[in-house]
């Protein structure tokens, strides 16, 4: 009003605006907080250091030396970071082929009317067998049993295609669960709007449904990403080595595990960005849901 | 946002702190060369002497059931537990598990392991009951049935099973342009060979035969290559029965005992040209 | 033109389930009329509306539009779609298309109009309804009023012989009601033949040329809008307008 210069804080007041979190608790609250985490993690270094066996612990697990040596490879020893590679490749080139068989197939068990009955149940059938068979089962009888029956080219191909094959296989049937929620969560009355301007049944489905129903599950699909990455892991059983099988390897020979901590920390640190991505996704798509709402 | 680095800083300090920290104590020392009493020895369970392999067991290390094997592996720890006068007790244990470090729960592993250094430096072993070579298997109808010789099969396509002397054997002295394909058991690099996933199967040469004869139809041992290598019992490291299984062993090797097992199970597995290098 | 209705129904019947919702209904629209559909709910107007634009299948009777005999066998309901225009009480934009392309997806797919000139048509009707500067909007952003006049705009895109609306300003805020009942008088006062539903009487004395009240799936009474509003002869619509009446809103 009239009085000049900036107004004095109050005792209890931050000085700018509170919500934003700790600033909102005033910097006592933020003294408290970090204060009890850092003597939590302080009181769990010292148990784990002082813990018998720790020793050995830190030496096999945690040892510098080997962590570097498995993770370049060495003579005789394939490297856990080149083997990675391996991972990542059977990972995107799965996940491509993964949501376009599951779209086909939520799509295919959404189609209406008697004459596409058996194309439903179809449909049905995949998603309840190759969601209730285990990956491991489905590899083994793919990677082992289609070579195994010497049938034209199909039987005499790498072992990694096998692999892949498999993934796709069961993670599709997972996919195409979250496809179908999704497109079931996009409200009738679109379709009949689409419809009713003149639009076909694919069209519709094409311009106006799936467009609404991709973008509302993609935290459910980017969870199945993240399993998917961490399952190329098993396709190492048909031979092929991957960072688990070269960490195995590493560790079978030179008796110290610190190349299961490579992988591992390999594995999270792939995964990490995506689940960050996804937090991000899901915080926007609510942000713009909820300024709709207020419209 | 600046606390949370902090915290994630700590956290990497204390990994650090936990590698580093940790020069010391190995669990057990290397050296125990404690003696043992035959007529009082110190057992897993008492009464009884407690010996692991894995299972499937195959023959002809192993025959019959787990009640008691005999085979040239099973009549090998069972005369040693007669001349102990103990009971013999069977348990499973797979073979990637048993050279790792640690307690056991078992009096000794036997399953064609070999004695190496890097594993003694972690586990213990009996003297050595058995001379091994590896073998190289291969299906008669595929080009590397014509291989001569160890560089011979450089371009091939050559599996083997995690952990064992036959991969370090591929890795180290075949050399293939491609890396090997590695399989988690027997089993499954057996599949793969018969249908033509890899093209050579490498591992103990007394297997490679055994497969050969009785499991793999079409299939052909073209040679094998010593490495001066021996099979050994695998015992807990530090555990002082090893003395007591080593004296007994002894006594196997001077009065013929082991030679005719020898000759009982595995001689016609032997006879195989060697590979050259 | 010849003299053939717009729209005609003769014997319509619908059911959901056990539910008869339109129990035998006979109506004829001239071209350029207006007929006002006027009821409580559940009378049957909106499952009239969707059915003369075969959103939803009758049970018996027919519906022929210009001629045509659209409820026949064998008879392309997409193609009969493109030309009848039909706007909802929820509006029901896409909401992950701005407005232009809410308002080109149908020309540009259903009738094959090249972009450029579905986008050029789009912008002269948005401009004639004072919405160009929307045009790159999504639909959450704009009024409940703005809204469904893109969603009339959408539906006129597709250059409809008839237009059916359905209660659009049921769902609006009063204040925002107005805007949209001056686009449908524009396009009434341009001959654009309407069926329209509504609970705004006032409106339909306004503007239509004939007045329907619908009651229990039967069209009990019809006639001029100065007529029914003030001497309806049965007696039911006597009852349901003065109900209205007293509510306030006549």
């Amino acid at each position: 009003m009239t009085q000049g210069g900036p107004a004095a804080p109050g005792p209890s007041a931050p000085g700018k605006d509170p919500g934003r979190g700790s600033r909102a608790l005033g910097n006592r609250g933020v003294l408290v907080s970090s204060a009890s985490t850092v003597l939590f993690f302080t009181i769990i270094a010292v148990v784990v250091v002082l813990a018998p066996g720790s020793g050995v612990v830190a030496e096999r697990f945690f040892s510098p030396s080997h962590l570097w040596q498995s993770l370049v490879g060495s003579e005789g020893l394939p490297s856990v970071l080149g083997a990675f590679l391996l991972n990542v490749q059977i990972f995107m080139v799965s996940e491509v082929f993964i949501l376009i068989l599951a779209l086909i197939i939520a799509v295919v068990r959404g189609i209406p009317g008697p004459v596409f009955f058996p194309f439903r149940l179809v449909a049905v059938a995949y998603t309840d067998l190759f969601r209730g068979v285990p990956l491991i089962l489905v590899l083994y009888m793919i990677g082992f049993g289609v070579p195994g029956l010497g049938l034209g080219f199909v039987s005499y191909l790498p072992d990694v295609t096998y692999g892949v094959i498999s993934l796709v296989l069961v993670y599709s049937a997972y996919v195409a669960e979250v496809y179908r929620a999704g497109i079931e969560s996009v409200h009738e009355s679109q379709n009949a709007a689409a419809r009713s301007l003149g639009l076909t049944r694919w069209q519709s489905l094409r311009f106006v449904v799936l467009p609404q129903a991709i973008r509302r599950v993609i935290p459910p699909l980017l969870n199945d990403f993240i399993g998917l990455q961490k399952d190329t892991a098993l396709v190492s059983v048909l031979g092929s080595i991957e960072a688990a099988r070269a960490a195995q390897i590493y560790g079978a020979s030179e008796f110290n595990y610190a190349s299961y901590v490579v992988a591992a920390l390999l594995f999270v640190l792939i995964t990490i960005p995506l689940a960050r991505f996804t937090d991000r996704l899901i915080a926007r798509d609510k942000r713009r849901r909820e300024a709709g709402a207020l419209a | 946002m600046r606390e949370r680095g902090i915290l994630i800083g700590l956290l990497l300090a204390v990994l650090l702190l936990v590698g580093c920290g940790g020069t010391s104590a190995e669990s057990g020392s290397k050296d125990s060369k404690a003696s043992c009493d035959l007529d009082n020895p110190s057992l897993f369970e008492k009464g009884q002497l407690t010996v692991a392999t894995d299972k499937p067991a195959y023959p002809p290390w192993f025959k019959g059931s787990p009640k008691d094997y005999s085979g040239y592996e099973g009549n090998i720890a069972s005369e040693i537990a007669k001349r102990m006068d103990l009971p013999i007790k069977w348990t499973v244990e797979p073979f990637n598990k048993s050279y790792a470090p640690g307690a056991k729960d078992f009096d000794f592993d036997i399953n064609q392991i070999t004695i190496t250094p890097e594993r003694e430096q972690v586990v213990d072993f009996s003297d050595g009951y058995f001379d091994n070579a590896q073998g190289v298997l291969v299906m008669k109808d595929s080009p590397a049935a014509e291989a001569k010789s160890v560089s011979d099969l450089k371009d091939f396509t050559i599996g083997a099973q995690v952990g064992t002397t036959g991969l370090d054997f591929v890795n180290e002295t075949v050399k293939p342009t491609e890396d090997p394909k590695v399989y988690d058991s027997t089993n499954d690099a057996k599949s793969a060979l018969e249908s033509g996933q890899i093209d050579v199967f490498v591992t103990d040469l007394v297997t490679t035969v055994y497969l050969r004869d009785f499991e793999i139809e079409g299939s052909t041992v073209i040679g094998k290559y010593p490495r001066n290598e021996q099979f050994g019992m695998l015992f807990e490291q530090g555990n002082p029965l090893v003395d007591c299984v080593n004296q007994v062993l002894g006594e196997m090797k001077s009065d013929g005992t082991l030679k005719k097992l020898e000759q009982k199970h595995l001689q016609q597995y032997l006879d195989v040209a060697t590979l050259e290098k | 033109m010849n003299g053939q209705p717009a729209l005609l129904l003769e014997g319509v019947h619908k059911s959901f389930g056990e539910n008869e919702v339109l129990r035998g209904i006979d109506l004829t629209v001239a071209p350029h009329e207006v007929v006002c559909l006027i009821g409580a709910s559940g009378s049957g107007k909106s499952t009239l509306l969707r059915c003369v634009n075969l959103v939803e299948p009758i049970d018996s009777g027919r519906v022929v539009v210009a001629g045509e005999e659209i409820t026949a066998d064998g008879v392309d309901a997409n193609r009969i779609r493109r030309r009848i225009g039909i706007v909802y009480q929820s509006f029901n934009l896409f909401p992950h298309m701005t407005v232009l392309r809410n308002i080109t997806l149908a020309p540009r797919e259903a009738l094959g109009t090249d972009h450029a000139e579905a986008e050029k048509s789009a912008r002269t009707l948005l401009e004639r309804f004072g919405l160009l500067d929307k045009q790159d909007e999504y639909p959450d952003r704009l009024s409940g009023g703005q809204q469904q006049r893109v969603a009339i705009v959408r539906a006129l895109a597709m250059r409809p012989h008839l237009m059916l609306l359905d209660e659009v300003t049921s769902a609006l805020d009063p204040e925002l009601v107005a805007e949209v009942l001056a686009v449908i008088k524009e396009l009434a006062s341009e001959g654009m033949t309407m069926l329209i539903a509504t609970h705004e009487m006032g409106f339909a004395r306004d503007i239509a040329d004939r007045v329907c009240f619908l009651d229990a799936g039967h069209i009990l009474e019809e006639g001029p809008p100065e007529r029914i509003f003030t001497a309806p002869e049965n007696l039911r619509t006597r009852q349901f307008l003065g109900r209205i009446i007293e509510a306030g809103r006549l």
